[in-house]
């Protein structure tokens, strides 16, 4: 029955001791151990939270770079077909010049050469007159140098020539 | 750590059963060797810290007692034994029992003494500061970093603690009462393991220690009771009237049954373990057999493994109910 009935000077001491230790350790160990295991965790939050921010901000960045490319992209393709048509524009103008001048050059050259022919033409017909004549002169002067065939000769034609 | 312990526990065995062997078969031609007289005597609170049999192996301890008569007194509990360690009147005190009384009077006689449970409710004590400070240190030398050391070792159960016993059952108010709850935990948990060591004290199986313990979380949850707590008491919501006079008492029976519900399972436990062990140690005595004595050896030791589990889940016990009875008094809402 003994086990049964507490004793009184184990009851005062055992509260004595077991407040004490409460005191002491509520005050010089779990307090300083329980704010250090709260900082350490809400340390570890931060950096888990911040690994967090800074995936996010980096998403946010790539899609950001993405947008820009893809502007880069269609920024170019804009530059290129408007050099593109430029081009094609400066190409068919240079085109038409190329033939309209060379339609005039050539028009130019006809009618210089037209004019050439003409002139020659002319002149060679001068010529081949002062040559005929000149050699019809010579033929005459030595068919004609003595008298026979002088009056041969007008006969003939006095013959070819009926007077009627 | 543990390994020691069981190292020094079956050392105890071995010992007992050589050393005592011859005691023990002596005495029982004179007188019978009767195993309740002894494990009563081992589980029981004792003036003198007994070791062993012999030259100091004997720790004296102090007697502190008061009476109307003779107030405060102090001396040492050697007085009470003569050369053979007989029982022996001083000074008019007698010792009768483990009791302290005045000769020829029935005067009462408070009795203050540090017993063996005292004591060894002391060493518990200091090491439990000694232990928790040394860890405290590692957290303000090491501020920030992970653990080490010692500090390694007791920040999981200190978070376990936290997280899965107190957390839980206390709720968003928890931080308040930790303080307490640790050092609970820890003196249960400290306590029931030194109490395995060999010579030691059966102080967490002692009732006196359990009740304060008992009370302490009694009172911590009454002192935390809030409205919520004291309405389910007096006007518990959903019962008819007819049968209030029937819940009221039941609910307030309640109150107490869940701190004396603490205090003998814990008391009942630990007690029972070390019975245990002691009735198994007696065997070899009783058949006065050395092969019992192998065998129930081997059974010891068997037992003493579980009783290191026994020692852990009492104070996880004792701490999981404390919270859960302050967490009743803190609740708001269901």
């Amino acid at each position: 029955m003994e086990l049964l009935t507490p004793g009184t000077g184990l009851i005062f001491w055992q509260a004595i001791t077991f407040l004490a230790v409460v005191f002491i350790l509520g005050r010089f160990a779990w307090g300083p151990i329980m704010s250090s295991l709260k900082a350490r965790e809400d340390s570890i939050e931060d950096a888990l939270r911040a690994a967090d921010l800074a995936k996010e901000e980096m998403k946010i960045l790539q899609a950001d770079n993405e947008k820009l490319l893809q502007e880069a992209r269609k920024e170019r393709d804009e530059i290129l077909k408007e050099a593109q048509t430029a081009a094609n524009r400066i190409r068919s103008e240079a085109k038409e010049d190329a033939e309209s001048s060379a339609s005039r050059i050539l028009d130019d050259a006809r009618r210089e050469i037209i004019q050439q022919k003409e002139k020659a033409l002319a002149e060679m017909k001068g010529m081949v007159a002062d040559l005929s004549i000149d050699i019809a002169e010579k033929v005459l002067r030595r068919e004609l140098e003595d008298k026979g065939s002088q009056e041969k000769l007008v006969n003939d034609l006095l013959k070819d020539t009926k007077l009627n | 750590m543990i390994n020691r312990i069981f190292a020094l526990r079956f050392l105890l065995i071995i010992s007992m059963f050589f050393l005592s062997g011859k005691t023990f078969a002596s005495s029982s031609d004179s007188e019978e060797f009767r195993p309740g007289d002894v494990i009563l005597h081992h589980v029981l609170d004792d003036h003198i810290w007994h070791f062993w049999d012999g030259p100091y192996g004997t720790l004296y301890l102090p007697v502190i007692v008061y009476s109307a008569d003779r107030g405060l007194v102090v001396f040492s509990s050697s007085n009470f034994y003569n050369e053979d360690h007989d029982v022996v009147p001083y000074n008019g005190y007698v010792l009768d029992h483990g009791h302290i009384g005045l000769e020829g009077s029935e005067a009462m006689v408070w009795d203050f003494s540090i017993t063996k449970n005292v004591a060894f409710l002391f060493l518990n004590a200091a090491l439990l500061v000694f232990v928790f400070l040394s860890v405290a240190k590692g957290y303000r030398k090491n501020e920030g970093g992970p653990p080490r050391g010692i500090q390694s070792f007791f920040e999981p159960i200190i978070l376990f603690i936290r997280d899965e016993v107190v957390k839980p059952n206390i709720g968003p108010r928890y931080e308040r009462y930790l303080p307490y709850l640790l050092t609970l935990f820890f003196f249960i948990w400290f306590g029931n393991l030194l109490g395995l060591m060999p010579g030691a004290a059966n102080m967490t199986g002692n009732i006196a220690v359990t009740l304060v313990l008992a009370v302490a979380t009694f009172i911590l949850t009454t002192i935390s009771g809030n409205k919520n707590y004291w309405g389910h008491i007096f006007n518990t919501p959903g019962v008819p009237i007819v049968l209030k006079p029937i819940i009221v008492p039941v609910e307030i029976i309640g109150m107490f049954t869940k701190p004396i519900s603490l205090m003998i399972r814990l008391f009942v436990a630990i007690t029972a373990g070390h019975i245990v062990i002691l009735s198994l140690i007696s065997l070899s005595f009783v058949f006065h057999s050395y092969v019992v004595g192998v065998g129930s050896s081997l059974i010891v030791i068997f037992i003493n493994l579980i009783e290191i589990l026994v020692a852990t889940i009492q104070a996880y016990v004792f701490t999981m109910f404390s919270s859960l009875y302050i967490g009743m008094a803190v609740e708001e809402h269901h």
